[in-house]
């Protein structure tokens, strides 16, 4: 548990963290997660979040160490997709029973780990941390050393408690288990100047296919994403990339600073959403990777891309203009999507008449007040009955969130589009934009709004419905 | 007579089993104005919330103790405390249920102890019913958690009384959805009854716009119905794991009880109904009179489609025998069985051997069945055996109107009968000149045979 804490300490001080960079010693130390509120408090914990990191991780066998309830009130929840492998779709876990709680799990472990090479023959297993287990004093990083020796076989622990604090430490924590164990250990067949990671992508609903293409047109070639579509052995082998993109700064920065520092890998910090920060990402890209020595044509190259995209992406907006002109949209998401997708909609016309700060940086506000002028209405943390009052007040057209205010929103009859991890459709890159402004369309303009909001026949009070006793059918009146 | 068999390997693979505590926290959703509270750290409730929210496709009030390394290892009365209270402070419920996880129980925490200590402390709670239920997430399943907290509920709450004529208690068991629990409310009130239906998930998860927003339970069993429990004429316990809880109240009011470990098919229909009749002294309405008719009818019908077929069932122990017994009824073959925990109704069910296991057992077992019934887990596998799939259970989170799926009475046998023959019709092999090969003839594997056929 000393090494763990030691690793959360070192975490919470990242020094490339745009909001650790505004804090005092004293109060990196303390950590970013805020103190959780005992009967308020909403969120995954530490697993949750070093699972999401991994999951995505396509043909490893994710095993978790713990009790039913980490795999089984879980599992293939998530809509990372993969271009190959599914196994990763495979829940695995030691499900431990009282036995195991009083004696150990470690046992258990080592056995589900030879019990998974033995069925499933996998390029790697992960074994991620559960409270119970940690509580109990399993360790891991002893049985997987252990397995891999014995089997021949990379079996990474993913130290990540969930009693340890929120998804967001969990996130890191992965990235962690990645540099101390994955992140170096194989070599690639062969090596282009064009060689590029991205970091933070998890290929939710395939978005990093709206990406894909334009990058294979550049001449880029991911060398690994991480981890989105990912194999184990492109995050071995990631260290040998010329530059990297990180795209959500709040999950894996680690990653990338770290990267940095060992392989001398410069990254920069992006977002492939929205038109000008896609095209920006782009831009960036080819330029990281000329100063590491691409020829300097990729430049003009990526120019013409973005500018027919530009071009080709305002035409198809034409039809949207008049009918998004002044909709006004409440944005509630976390951290660095909040800018980015504020500048995608007012690129359309939308108004937004509030988002979420929870989760954004110092520096992500700066750019919403660049974005929304001065007097931006930005919302610390709004209880979901604050929401529902703005949205049946209709200060609001539509409500962009993630699945957990969903209903929120549809029980206040407005319409609602989920911009979260379980979204069923991929809004990133120009691809990407021109779906979430069609979605948005189809949402707002569906008729149905229209029928549900009607009161029912006996609400109106110029009908007269039925009501005295004798005007109720037999078969009513029996019944009454 | 089965073989139940409890697979013997390290690693659990694709999980048809959840954990105690979301079962306990859904049974608690079924009480009205409350707020289910899980004693863990924040993730045992967001993975619950999470799950419930793509069932039912509603917002879920659930909560968190947000226990920690350090608090857990103190042990959590001042997180319990505390959420009570910022519980109380927010959404204001007039119940909140608390159910322990894993790492409390590991550690544990006397909560109980804790509670009455709350309950020192802070006087302005009076008014708030607060129970706790032990379920440690490494022992049994979400079965065992909603039975528990049902009978935890009924043993604090409950209380006797002065007799209310035709007041019935129906205890109702996690295998139901609120479509069935709303179809049995009208078959028990068309006797002239007035139902305390408990856990009632058909007023919070039915699906409904309120017209005000709620952060507690929209509807279900108020506090004082379940107090009331204890003045009722009779008990009715749907599923076999709601005995334990009603032999509570029977200890604690007196109230007598009878188990209907079944509400779907033709005879557990007639038990329902004779009971019913036979309770009320009142003859059976003609509605239902009519309703059984069709179910026949519909059995007749059907039973060309069920009969001979093969299944493979996944489910917790209740919703698998009332499932279970319908098809082989009907003439399936139970080939492949399994569960998620003990109940002595496993080696009852018409099948040579039950299992208690994950999906990935199943999968094994099932290569050559016809149908796959299980929660929406069951995708991948059905997928791969390419065979129909029939979502039954929780989670089911790839379709909509889980809430409303029904099951039960005649009615509900009736519908689905039809959708599983449906099913079957759909999968119907369309006969081909090369079906029938000659088994034994000489030179039947030649070249251009096998070619043609390949056109």
């Amino acid at each position: 548990m000393d090494a763990l804490s030691k690793k959360v300490q070192e975490v919470f001080d990242e020094p490339a963290c745009g909001k650790n960079q505004g804090k005092s010693e004293k109060e990196r130390k303390k950590g970013c997660t805020k103190q959780l509120q005992p009967g308020a408090a909403a969120g995954g914990c530490a697993f949750d979040g070093a699972k999401i990191a991994l999951q995505p991780i396509t043909d490893v066998a994710h095993l978790v160490h713990g009790p039913i309830a980490c795999e089984g009130n879980s599992w293939d929840n998530r809509g990372a997709k993969s271009s190959g492998s599914r196994l990763y779709r495979t829940g695995f876990t030691t499900d431990i029973n009282e036995l195991d709680v009083v004696y150990g799990g470690e046992k258990r472990l080592y056995k589900s780990v030879k019990e998974i090479i033995d069925k499933y023959d996998p390029p790697a297993i992960f074994v991620y941390q559960t409270c119970v287990t940690a509580l109990i004093g399993d360790d891991i990083e002893a049985v997987c050393k252990a397995a891999s020796q014995k089997f021949g076989k990379p079996v990474i622990p993913v130290n990540a408690p969930g009693f340890v604090g929120s998804k967001n430490l969990g996130n890191k924590l992965a990235g962690e288990a990645l540099l101390d164990h994955v992140i170096g250990t194989q070599e690639p067949d062969y090596l282009t100047p064009y060689d590029i990671n991205i970091i933070g992508e998890y290929n939710l609903a395939g978005e990093l296919w709206q990406v894909k293409p334009l990058l294979d047109e550049m001449g880029v070639r991911i060398l690994s994403c991480i981890s989105g579509d990912a194999k184990y052995r492109e995050v071995a082998y990631s260290h040998r990339a010329k530059a990297a993109m990180m795209v959500c700064s709040k999950a894996m920065i680690n990653i990338a600073r770290k990267m940095e520092e060992r392989y001398e890998i410069p990254f920069f910090e992006g977002s492939f959403y929205g038109i000008t920060d896609m095209s920006d990402s782009l831009r960036q890209i080819a330029k990281l990777l000329v100063d590491k020595g691409a020829p300097d044509e990729l430049l003009a190259r990526t120019e013409r891309i973005i500018a027919r995209e530009e071009a080709r992406f305002w035409q198809r907006m034409e039809p949207f203009k008049d009918r998004l002109k002044g909709i006004k949209v409440l944005l509630i998401t976390g951290g660095v999507k909040s800018w980015s997708v504020v500048a995608a909609l007012q690129e359309v016309g939308m108004e937004i008449v509030g988002t979420s700060v929870k989760k954004s940086t110092l520096e992500d506000k700066q750019k919403i007040k660049e974005l929304m002028g001065e007097d931006a209405h930005m919302i610390e943390d709004m209880t979901p009955r604050e929401m529902y009052k703005m949205l049946k007040d209709a200060q609001a057209d539509i409500m962009l969130s993630g699945g957990r205010s969903q209903f929120v929103a549809l029980k206040a009859k407005m319409p609602w589009l989920d911009i979260n991890q379980e979204r069923h459709h991929a809004y990133a890159g120009y691809e990407g934009m021109v779906k979430l402004v069609e979605e948005i369309d189809n949402s707002l303009h569906n008729p149905v709004w229209e029928q549900v909001r009607k009161p029912a026949p006996w609400d109106n009070p110029f009908l007269e419905v039925m009501a005295a006793p004798g005007s109720l059918s037999p078969a009513l009146e029996a019944a009454a | 007579m089965a073989k139940v068999t409890t697979i013997k390997k390290a690693c659990a693979v694709n999980p048809l089993k959840m954990s105690q505590p979301i079962g306990a926290a859904l049974a608690f959703m079924g009480v009205a104005n409350s707020m289910p509270t899980l004693h863990g750290s924040q993730g045992c409730t967001a993975f619950g919330l999470v799950l419930f929210v793509r069932h039912f496709k509603e917002a879920i009030p659930m909560q968190t103790t947000a226990m920690n390394e350090a608090t857990t290892i103190m042990g959590g009365f001042d997180n319990i405390e505390q959420a009570i209270l910022n519980i109380h402070k927010r959404a204001n419920p007039s119940f909140i249920g608390i159910a322990s996880t894993g790492l409390t129980e590991t550690k544990g925490d006397d909560v109980d102890g804790y509670l009455a200590l709350v309950r020192k402390k802070h006087p302005e709670l009076e008014n708030l019913a607060m129970v706790y239920v032990s379920t440690p997430d490494y022992v049994g399943a979400f079965q065992d958690g909603w039975a528990k907290a049902v009978e935890k509920m009924i043993r604090e709450l409950a209380e006797s009384g002065p007799l209310v004529p035709n007041q019935i208690n129906v205890l109702a068991g996690s295998h139901l959805t609120p479509g069935d629990i709303e179809e049995l409310r009208e078959i028990v009130e068309a006797f002239g009854f007035r139902p305390i239906i408990f856990p009632d998930l058909s007023g919070s998860l039915d699906g409904h716009v309120p017209d005000n927003f709620s952060p507690t339970t929209l509807g279900g069993t108020t506090v004082d119905d379940i107090r009331r429990l204890g003045f009722s004429q009779f008990t009715l316990a749907v599923g076999e794991h709601m005995r334990a809880a009603a032999q509570a109240l029977q200890e604690k009011t007196g109230v007598g009880f009878e188990v209907l470990d079944s509400v779907t098919g033709l005879a557990a229909g007639d038990r329902l109904m004779t009971l019913l009749s036979q309770t009320s002294g009142r003859p059976v309405p003609n509605k239902y009179r009519r309703q059984r008719s069709q179910l026949v009818d519909a059995m007749l019908d059907a039973h060309f489609h069920f009969g001979g077929k093969r299944v493979a069932i996944g489910a917790e122990p209740d919703l698998l025998w009332a499932i279970g017994s319908l098809f082989a009824g009907m003439g399936s073959k139970l080939s492949a069985v399994m569960t998620t925990t003990q109940s002595p109704l496993l080696e009852q069910l018409p099948a040579e051997e039950v299992c208690i296991g994950d999906l990935e057992d199943l999968e094994e077992r099932a290569a050559d069945c016809d149908l796959l019934i299980t929660h929406s887990h069951g995708r991948q596998m059905a997928e791969r055996l390419d065979i129909p799939f029939l979502r039954m259970g929780i989670p089911m989170f790839d379709r909509l109107g889980a809430a409303h799926q029904v099951s039960v009475g005649y009615r509900g046998t009736r519908d689905l009968l039809f959708q599983v023959a449906n099913m079957f019709m759909a999968q119907a092999h369309e006969p081909g000149p090369m079906d029938w090969p000659v088994q034994s003839a000489e030179g039947a594997s030649c070249g251009s045979c096998t070619s043609a056929a390949s056109h």
